[in-house]
């Protein structure tokens, strides 16, 4: 079906080649393990596959037929149709990395945008092409930080409110540089986290990182902190949540280095957790030290204005071993998404859906904490995602409402065994007021059960 | 300028998108927290669909044209890929719902994670890494923490050949490796001897390509990595080139551990203008307590009235996450779509159609082009991009001209042990009137090398621009299009 060759063009290829069959083609192959068997299924048509993808997506219960209130970095937020409507043109999706400029300005110039706008987004000054996810983008602050001072700074400080898979990234990514130090401080909340962590930067600090809203949704000012790493030397970097900067200050405020995060919510299904898009945002002076694609404006041999990925001196296929990191790609078409998405909603739009979800959990972790036995655990500011106590394990809960329907929210019994009556609930744009007060009165019948 | 950027379009006060109203009461938010500008730009919904059109349009694509990018495998994406990864019951889905909520999900991840064991031989899959390259890093962590659970810390050397593709070394540097580079025989192979040579009590591994980057078959391969392994190293496969080895062999049985499978090149997912894509990766038994976590298992077995109950494992000596979540779902869906059409016959099919494109156009154009080594290829050959009679022609030359006849340019300078190479793969998808076009048009250029080389300097003459200045561009370093000083 993909394969075009008739039986006599075949026959003209061997022909044209000087073999007599194709299985003449591989005779370099140790022929003891040549046509090996395949215990596989025969292929099937269109209609069976999609009958049978049809199955197994039907098999899921989608956050459509559910009412969800899980985040954890991962966000429900409306889609425009129009940001798919573009993403399936095959001039996007079926072209390779840009490495012939002539033929690829529409991939340079929506990477272009991406950057002006993640800059913009963020308040920091340049932006990469992306990275994988968010994780992976805060992985490559550390390793950034790590080169930066030349392998001399060996510690590298994390808030223990990022994200679990976050942290665990980070250090999977490590593991094989022996002499770098993590350090997660145990504190008992993210205030203390602040008013503890000061005694551990000096001289040896390579990067401190803490996240913008954090894991169970704080809202924090680390300007002394990241004052006290820049007086000692250091760098600081912030995971951040893109949807809070249509409405809040951007750590930018507070001078720190690198505003990284996950801009999945910036147009991109949730899909069960990918393919997702790593942002990568920093300060000009570090532009040749930081990993990733860039596109740069420049001019053709008529003077036009054109997009080329520059300072490629830094990556792999160039350095080779000497290269900081291996990433030769970037989440290309998740760019794309990203910048249609901004670009649609724009000033007002971006400042909206912010608003809206801002005040919709407001609305809903007012309600819960009304209820006996439940209260709200977050004494910082919160944006859409808070943490509630609830009178029983929030694994009970999770039980009870599956049966009706209702996500309730991430167990934080998970994140920390301390922490099992919690639930860690986020509302986007998509929840609607019935969904919240059908959750709240469910919420108290569960207990009162 | 061939089309204004969207700060450019940009009008103040206009709108793309509307909201429903607020239907819940409004409350401030806290006023040291509030922000001032949002410098974002103000544009209608048809400003942005007409201006993401037209930078469309600007692209080549694979749907555009022939794209014989050697080493990328640029085949054809079909489209009922882009069906399946769309499904609301698969799209809709948290990454963090109940596993007895997205057993659909599960499902779908385990099959997968079969056919990739049963293709390549090996014993253990996982889908986690986002790409190629992620999932080399993976290959160089397991190699790191494989030797460091037996104590054997002096192993501190990976061996490369000066073939490799970039990212073996940088992969290598990533992982706390040194890279010992192996040179390439005169038929285009490792050979026994050198890596013989070169192993010792310090040898990690080794980290091979078959076929290798020249699209030749590793002669040697067996006898190769039973040298690496009877010196106490591992063995890496970089399956950037497994396009060539379905239903044709099983790289396990030719002794590799541990290998990487990009499902956006083999398995037709796109690549997107960059990615997003895939790179799973297969090992051996002895190494699957090692894999990144979580992995998908049976973690209920059925009975006569239910299904098995799937669910995330991580292995015990995992090397850890190595990112946010389970992988790249979307793109997971698209690579086991594509495997049910095929089937068994229809992958060996693939891989044989790949071959003899590749073999059929080598023979069309090595009469005129230098190949430096001249054996049969599998899914790609490399040919050099120079004349001594017109040295002053070069394979970037002859490449921008490619452009203004209507083909993307083959991948060029790389392989590094091939003097001005142009590194031509042509994928099973294309036709053989695709081929004999482009051989012509290939032949044509090497006339006018000779007749008229300015029309090869100055190329490409009929692209949306000219050449670019990218010396100007990594000097002056515009890296936005609009900043909030403007």
């Amino acid at each position: 079906m993909y394969i075009p060759h008739t039986d006599a063009e075949r026959q003209q290829m061997l022909d044209g080649i000087g073999v007599d069959s194709i299985q003449d083609l591989f005779k370099d192959i140790p022929q003891d393990h040549l046509f090996p068997n395949m215990d596989l299924p025969d292929g099937l048509s269109e209609m069976e596959v999609l009958d049978q993808m049809n199955l197994l997506a039907d098999a899921n219960n989608s956050t459509d037929e559910l009412i969800s209130f899980l985040g954890a970095g991962a966000y429900d937020h409306f889609v425009p149709s129009a940001v798919d409507m573009l993403l399936r043109r095959g001039d996007f999706f079926s072209a390779y990395t840009p490495y012939q400029p002539e033929i690829s300005q529409g991939t340079l110039q929506a990477i272009f945008e991406y950057q002006t706008l993640m800059a913009n987004l963020t308040g920091m000054e340049i932006s990469n092409a992306s990275h994988y996810d968010g994780a992976t983008a805060a992985a490559e602050t550390v390793i950034t930080a790590y080169y930066h001072f030349r392998k001399k700074r060996k510690s590298v400080i994390l808030s223990p409110y990022i994200h679990p898979d976050y942290i665990q990234v980070i250090k999977t990514y490590l593991q094989a540089l022996d002499d770098i130090n993590i350090i997660i401080p145990e504190t008992d909340s993210p205030e203390q986290f602040i008013k503890n962590t000061s005694s551990l930067i000096n001289d040896d600090t390579a990067i401190l990182i803490f996240q913008y809203p954090d894991f169970l949704g704080n809202i924090l000012n680390f300007e002394d902190l990241i004052n006290q790493v820049h007086e000692n030397g250091g760098l600081t970097a912030s995971i951040v949540y893109p949807q809070v900067l249509g409405i809040m200050k951007s750590p930018a405020t507070m001078g720190v280095d690198f505003i990284v995060g996950e801009a999945q919510s910036l147009g991109l299904p949730l899909s069960f957790g990918g393919p997702y898009i790593g942002f990568f945002t920093t300060k000009k002076e570090f532009i040749r030290k930081i990993s990733g694609r860039i596109v740069g404006e420049t001019v053709d041999a008529d003077n036009k204005r054109g997009y080329v990925l520059t300072l490629t001196a830094r990556e792999q296929h160039i350095r080779r071993e000497k290269a900081t990191s291996n990433i030769c790609s970037n989440q290309g078409l998740n760019a794309l998404a990203v910048a249609i998405y901004l670009s649609l909603l724009g000033k007002s739009g971006f400042r909206e859906v912010s608003n809206i979800c801002y005040q919709k959990a407001h609305y809903l972790s007012d309600k819960i904490s009304s209820l006996d036995g439940y209260h709200l655990v977050n004494t910082a500011p919160f944006f859409n995602e808070f943490v509630i106590e609830c009178p029983i394990d929030a694994s009970e809960i999770s039980e009870k409402m599956a049966e009706i329907g209702i996500l309730p929210g991430y167990d934080l019994g998970n994140f920390n065994s301390a922490r099992r009556k919690q639930l860690l609930i986020a509302v986007t744009e998509k929840t609607t007021r019935e969904d919240m007060d059908y959750f709240v009165k469910t919420l108290q019948e569960s207990t009162n059960a | 300028m061939l089309e204004k950027t969207i700060y450019e379009i940009s009008s103040k006060g206009r709108k793309g998108f509307r909201f429903p109203d607020l239907d819940v009461p409004s409350t401030n938010l806290p006023n040291e927290l509030e922000r001032e500008h949002l410098p974002l730009p103000e544009l209608s919904e048809l400003d942005v669909v007409r201006h993401f059109t037209n930078l469309s349009r600007l692209n080549y694509s694979i749907d555009g044209g022939f794209y014989p990018l050697g080493s990328c495998t640029m085949k054809y994406n079909p489209r009922v890929n882009e069906v399946t990864s769309r499904l609301p019951g698969f799209s809709m889905t948290h990454p963090l719902q109940p596993i007895e909520t997205v057993q659909g999900n599960l499902l779908l991840m385990y099959l997968l994670q079969e056919w990739l064991k049963e293709i390549t031989g090996f014993s253990a899959a996982t889908l986690q890494p986002a790409a190629g390259a992620h999932g080399e890093l993976v290959g160089g962590l397991i190699i790191h923490a494989y030797h460091k659970s037996r104590n054997d810390t002096k192993r501190t050397k990976i061996l490369i050949p000066d073939s490799a593709h970039g990212t073996n070394p940088a992969t290598s540097n990533m992982s706390g490796f040194e890279i010992v580079s192996i040179p390439t025989d005169a038929r285009g192979n490792v050979d026994c001897k050198t890596v013989s040579d070169a192993c010792d009590e310090n040898t990690a591994g080794l980290m091979l390509t078959n076929p290798n980057t020249l699209g030749l078959f590793e002669e040697q391969v067996i006898e190769v990595n039973k040298i690496v392994h009877a010196a106490g190293g591992l063995v890496y496969g970089d399956g950037a080139n497994l396009n060539a080895l379905l239903g044709i062999v099983k790289p396990h049985d030719l002794g590799f551990d541990i290998m990487h499978i990009n499902l956006h090149k083999t398995f037709s997912t796109p690549h997107g203008g960059g990615g997003p894509g895939s790179g799973p990766v297969v090992v051996s038994d002895f190494l699957k307590e090692f894999l990144p976590g979580p992995i998908v298992e049976i973690v209920e077995e059925g009975d006569d009235e239910l299904p098995p109950l799937y669910g995330f494992v991580t292995p015990e000596h995992s090397i850890g996450r190595m990112k946010a979540f389970h992988g790249h779902f979307g793109i997971l869906i698209r690579a086991l779509t594509y495997m049910m059409i095929q089937g068994k016959n229809g992958l060996r099919s693939v891989s044989e159609h790949a071959v003899l494109n590749a073999n059929y156009l080598m023979a069309l154009l090595k009469g005129t082009y230098s190949l430096p080594f001249d054996r049969t290829c599998m899914h790609e050959f490399v040919l050099e991009g120079v004349w001594d009679d017109v040295p002053e022609v070069h394979a970037l030359d002859i490449a921008k001209r490619l452009i203004d006849y209507g083909f993307h340019p083959p991948t060029n300078y790389f392989p590094l042990n091939v003097h001005e190479a142009l590194m031509i793969e042509p994928t099973e998808t294309e036709s053989k009137d695709t081929l004999d076009q482009f051989a012509k048009v290939m032949l044509k250029i090497a006339a006018e090398a000779r007749e008229s080389p300015e029309l090869l300097k100055e190329a490409p003459h009929h692209a949306p621009v000219k050449r670019l200045d990218e010396v100007k561009a990594a000097r002056e370093l515009v890296l936005c299009c609009w900043t909030p000083n403007q």
